[in-house]
């Protein structure tokens, strides 16, 4: 028995031992390093997950929604998950394919990720999230993938909201459009870059990108605690997000509606038009109440990921780029529109307002012959008259003649230029500055412009001068001939600027290219005060409450550089144009007696295509409330078919019939809205 | 001392409730005490570890609340019996061990885990013969060890080589199944009782080197399957494979860790409501003491086991007959191996293997074991006064 106690006694000592030694390893793991295993264990049992802010809706001056949320069911796809799969996920593509009843390889294209050399479809988001493939699901459809979630590893179907279009297309492009946000733009945003959901997106033109960070609201945020397979347990922890702030803007969707129907109609009758654009200002406020552009699109393919046919489609020339808004970045040389601000220029460099002009049918601008429209002599009037009935050679004229005390060819010390300077002070040759992105700056081609662009062709035009245009003389040898000349007289003396450029300059021609919101923000300050302004579609920012966030003030960029006697002067000659001068045809049978409406015709020549029409308008003209301009590229003369448009603009506005007899008015009240709608608590309207 | 002092207060308070004479006052209360602590905290850790499978889960507690009742019942029975009249049983207590042994690996036996280790009883009751396997070979070995054939105090050649049949035949049943944690607690068992039992230091040494020879061949030779040696290449670095075999071991070091110094209370472990670790109520059912009682609650327990392992050298040593001397010290050696072995693997000093921790993990036929240990070692200290 001694020899068992003695044993015993070492067990005992053993065990007290290797209690100690479990006792410190134990105070190792929890207390020295617990706050590590604790943040590892952490990290393993909770997921953060960003809960996306319901986007603010966009509202017009009425209240009426432009866009708003729609709530759909979304399949996407875990593009991680399906990688690890033996076969990279083709079963399941398979199955999820014949479940949506489309194209397998349509989906698998839609998962790739886009990068320089992979053109849409393809997936521009992070790589991580799942990406959707369809965004508009019949509820049996998705049900089969979350019943049978055994058969669909990786596919998920919830419930989200997208972006939808009550007014079906209407002002399409200048709301703009969501696209998933990119990795770029994502590590500039500031806060929350952890994990985001499938539904992040961001706004990618129009007002959604403008007023992006507005509409988006904060993202709310919340950890939830998984178990080792991934299921939420619950919620441990939520910061909740602020829904986006609604913007109401001044576009009124009926006004909206009756352009985009007006210009579409202009196209279809002008056989060779190619595209148009219409612009309703509020004049006194250069507030946008319709900002319309042909060709169009259905706003509703962006849901759910484009498909390569449709985003092809809609950037192909064929289909005549329904995305860009040719009301903000279509560039056109402006025509007879653009004399108004000629008239001005001519009053500023000391011409009298009550003289009389001779309207000759062609001028000799150096040694070519510049002639009127049609070549027809119009005899001895005013400017007033010039304007009505679009006379060119006074023009010519007036411009050559400002050329020579310019200096001419060879100018000495700095240029008057005061047809330049007066159109830039009009507004063109610079972007406008609405809440748009992506404006068009137009063009003025004063002689600093010349030179720039001397500088920049000169190399290519002194070698086609030596070199010829081989390629083009195979088919057209007088032409091959005729670019060689021109490209010699271009490398020699491109810089400067020639009489027939100044000619064409003063009535809208040449190298003149305007954009039909610059045009109309320019006939706003000409006809009511003179100020001129970024125009705005944004106007107000409210939550969701209706509470004020901010109201979106139109600032003023300038004021035209013409007494208001000439303002006015030039506001009484244009408001015979309709009923007397070249846009009379156009408006026969028109109730100017209700409503009188000014305006002036643009037809522009455009090397190799039909003329560029347009018409520039206000109305009523003894209190100009509204502006309207229509531009119908490759429409013909003015008066045929951008002033057809206008007309039909108006009589939506105020309420005619095309006979003249009283219709229901897209705007009751004949004047713009003066404030923008109040929002109530609970989202309705307050009146 | 402090035990004594406490087992004293115990006993004069209660000794008025229920009478002096009362034999029930001579049981070590130290020792009862200890393990029924051990029970109510094995029933609140198996609740609250196996409470969200489903929703109002309790199936699992209440089975685990009857089998330590079951338990105790059997502990109290073994209490009155003389651990004299045991011995005398004993080969057949062991015969009937062996025949649960061999009737497991027949197609009687069920596979659990890859294991053959479980004969189903219906009804969702099962009972795993290698459980009472331990306390078969404890009282055999005892037996043969306690009454050497030529007399004297110390076992000679001849029960030496015995014994190591009896344990060899029962070692490889097991093996078969095949079960390698029950296996090493044999082989624990086996050496305890040789070693207490005080044969020659001579007979050590060789046994020592044997036992070597024995790991050597067998991790040569490739007995072990892959995932043994994965298991013990993960313990040696657990990064190597973290979401497979060293996944255990970096889940269980994360929710021991993750308890701290006071634990996030019972019901609060998140990583045990979340199921980051495998087996959690058997197995790993440390790693929800430390998770949920942090570091005070795990050396609570501890002690508590060790309170129950020293109490156990304490019967062993104050025990006058042989028999009982290494029939204690041996039911010691091998609750402390599992006690060791399962609350070092949860904490990363020890390789993952698939023992459960005495009192506390769930399990029917471990409790039944564990408790019937438990009994005996009453038994024998009830009986030790004999000199």
């Amino acid at each position: 028995m001694i020899h068992m106690r003695r044993r015993l006694a070492v067990v005992q000592v053993l065990l007290a031992v290797l209690l100690a030694v479990v006792t410190a390893r134990l105070w190792q793991v929890q207390v020295v390093r617990g706050a590590q295993y604790a943040a590892a264990a952490t990290e393993t049992r909770t997921r953060d997950v960003v809960v996306p802010a319901v986007r603010g809706q966009i509202l017009d001056s009425a209240g009426r929604p432009l866009v708003r949320n729609r709530t759909t069911l979304v399949v996407s796809v875990d593009r991680t998950k399906l990688g690890r799969m033996k076969d990279r996920g083709a079963a399941v593509m398979a199955r999820l394919a014949s479940v949506l009843g489309r194209d397998p390889k349509d989906l698998a294209l839609r998962l790739r990720p886009c990068d320089a050399r992979v053109s849409r479809p393809c997936w521009a988001g992070s790589p991580h999230q799942p990406i959707p493939v369809d965004a508009d699901v019949d509820t049996p459809e998705a049900l089969q993938i979350l019943e049978r979630q055994e058969m669909f590893p990786g596919v998920t179907a919830e419930v989200q909201a997208v972006r939808d279009h009550p007014v079906g297309g209407a002002a399409v492009q200048a709301l703009g459009y969501l696209q998933p946000v990119t990795k770029e733009e994502l590590e500039r945003r500031q806060g929350l870059k952890a994990e985001f959901s499938g539904v992040d997106m961001a706004g990618r033109d129009g007002l959604e990108s403008v007023y992006d960070q507005e509409l988006r609201g904060t993202p709310g945020w919340r950890r939830v605690q998984v178990d080792r397979l991934g299921r939420v347990l619950g919620v441990e922890h939520e910061v909740r997000g602020t829904a986006g702030h609604t913007l109401i803007t001044s576009i009124d969707a009926k006004v909206q509606a009756v352009a985009e129907r007006a210009i579409a109609e202009a196209m279809k009758a002008a056989p060779k038009a190619d595209g148009a654009a219409a612009v309703v200002l509020d004049a006194r406020t250069s507030r946008v109440l319709a900002l319309a552009s042909a060709p169009s699109y259905d706003p509703a393919v962006w849901a759910g990921g484009i498909g390569e046919e449709e985003y092809g489609r809609l950037l192909s020339g064929r289909s005549g780029q329904p995305l860009v808004s040719r009301a903000i970045k279509g560039e056109f040389a402006p025509g007879s529109t653009f004399k108004m601000s000629s008239v001005a220029a001519m009053f500023k460099a000391g011409y009298p307002m009550n003289g009389h002009y001779n309207c000759p049918g062609s001028f000799m601008v150096g040694s070519r012959a510049f002639r009127n429209f049609r070549g027809r002599s119009l005899g001895s009037m005013t400017l007033h008259t010039a304007l009505v009935k679009s006379c060119d050679t006074i023009f010519y004229k007036a411009a050559y003649e400002q050329w020579l005390k310019d200096g001419g060819l060879e100018p000495k010390g700095r240029p008057r230029e005061v047809m330049a300077k007066t159109a830039r002070a009009f507004g063109f040759g610079r972007p406008t500055g609405v809440d748009l992105p992506g404006e068009s700056p137009g063009r003025i081609p004063d002689r600093a412009w010349k030179k720039r662009t001397w500088a920049a062709t000169k190399d290519v035009n002194c070698r086609r001068a030596k070199e010829g245009y081989r390629d083009v003389a195979k088919t057209d040898a007088g032409r091959a001939a005729f670019l060689t000349r021109l490209a010699h007289e271009n490398c020699l003396e491109g810089y400067r600027l020639r009489p027939g450029d100044a000619a064409n300059f003063s009535i809208g021609q040449g190298d003149v290219l305007v954009t039909p919101l610059q045009l109309a923000s320019a006939y706003a300050a000409l006809v009511t005060d003179g100020r001129l302004r970024s125009p705005r579609l944004g106007w107000m920012l409210v939550r969701p409450d209706g509470t004020r966030v901010r109201e979106i003030t139109v600032p003023v960029r300038g004021t035209l550089p013409v007494s208001a006697a000439e303002r006015a002067y030039i506001t009484r000659a244009l408001s015979q144009v309709a009923s007397d001068g070249t846009a009379a045809g156009a408006f026969t049978g028109f109730p100017m007696k209700k409503v009188r409406i000014g305006g002036k015709t643009g037809t522009a020549e455009v090397y190799g295509k039909a003329d560029t029409s347009w018409f520039a308008s206000f109305a009523p003209v003894d209190d100009p409330r509204f502006v309207v301009v229509a531009m119908v590229s490759q429409g013909g003369l003015g008066s045929a078919a951008a002033a057809p448009a206008v007309r039909k603009i108006y009589e939506g506005i105020y309420g005619f019939t095309p006979k003249g007899k009283p219709a229901p008015a897209a705007l009751p009240d004949r004047v713009p809205a003066a404030r923008p709608p109040m929002i109530k608590q609970d989202g309705t309207l307050a009146w | 001392m402090v035990n004594r002092v406490i087992a004293a207060a115990d006993r004069s308070f209660a000794r008025r409730a229920v009478g002096a004479a009362s034999p029930v006052w001579r049981v070590d209360g130290v020792l009862a005490v200890a393990v029924a602590a051990l029970a109510v905290i094995s029933v609140l850790m198996v609740w609250s570890s196996t409470r969200t499978w489903a929703p109002g889960s309790t199936g699992l507690v209440k089975k685990h609340v009857l089998n330590l009742g079951v338990g105790a019942a059997l502990a109290v029975a073994v209490t009155a019996v003389d651990h004299r009249t045991v011995r005398a049983y004993a080969p057949l207590v062991y015969a009937a061990a062996l025949l649960g042994l061999i009737l497991v690996i027949t197609p009687v036996g069920a596979e659990v885990n890859g294991a053959h280790s479980w004969i189903m009883l219906g009804g969702g009751f099962a009972f795993q013969p290698s459980e009472f396997a331990k306390l078969g070979l404890v009282l055999m070995l005892a037996m043969l060890l306690a009454q050497p054939a030529e007399g004297g105090d110390r076992p000679r050649g001849p029960d030496v080589v015995v014994a190591l049949v009896v344990a060899a035949v029962t070692m490889g049943l097991v093996m078969l199944q095949p079960d390698f944690g029950t296996t090493m607690v044999l082989g624990v068992i086996t050496g305890a009782a040789l070693v207490l039992s005080g044969i020659r230091k001579r007979w050590l040494v060789l046994l020592v080197l044997a036992v070597a020879a024995a790991g050597a061949a067998v991790w040569r030779l490739d007995v072990l399957e892959p995932y043994q040696v994965a298991r013990f290449t993960a313990f040696l670095d657990p990064s190597t494979d973290p979401r497979g075999v060293g996944y255990n071991s970096t889940q269980s070091l994360n929710a021991v860790g993750s308890g701290r110094l006071f634990g996030k209370g019972l019901f609060g472990g998140g990583q045990t409501m979340g199921r980051f670790v495998p087996e959690q109520h058997t197995d790993f059912v440390f790693t929800v003491v430390g998770e949920e009682f942090g570091f005070l609650g795990s050396v609570t327990v501890v002690m508590l086991l060790g309170v129950v392992l020293l109490r156990g050298v304490r019967i062993a040593r104050r025990c006058g007959d042989r028999f009982g001397t290494l029939a204690a010290g041996s039911i010691v050696c091998w609750l402390a191996f599992q006690t060791i072995v399962n609350v070092g693997m949860t904490i990363g000093i020890m390789p993952i293997t698939g023992l459960p921790l005495p009192f506390v993990s769930y399990g029917g036929t471990a409790t039944f074991a564990n408790m019937l240990a438990i009994g005996l070692l009453q038994a024998i200290h009830l009986r030790s006064r004999t000199f």
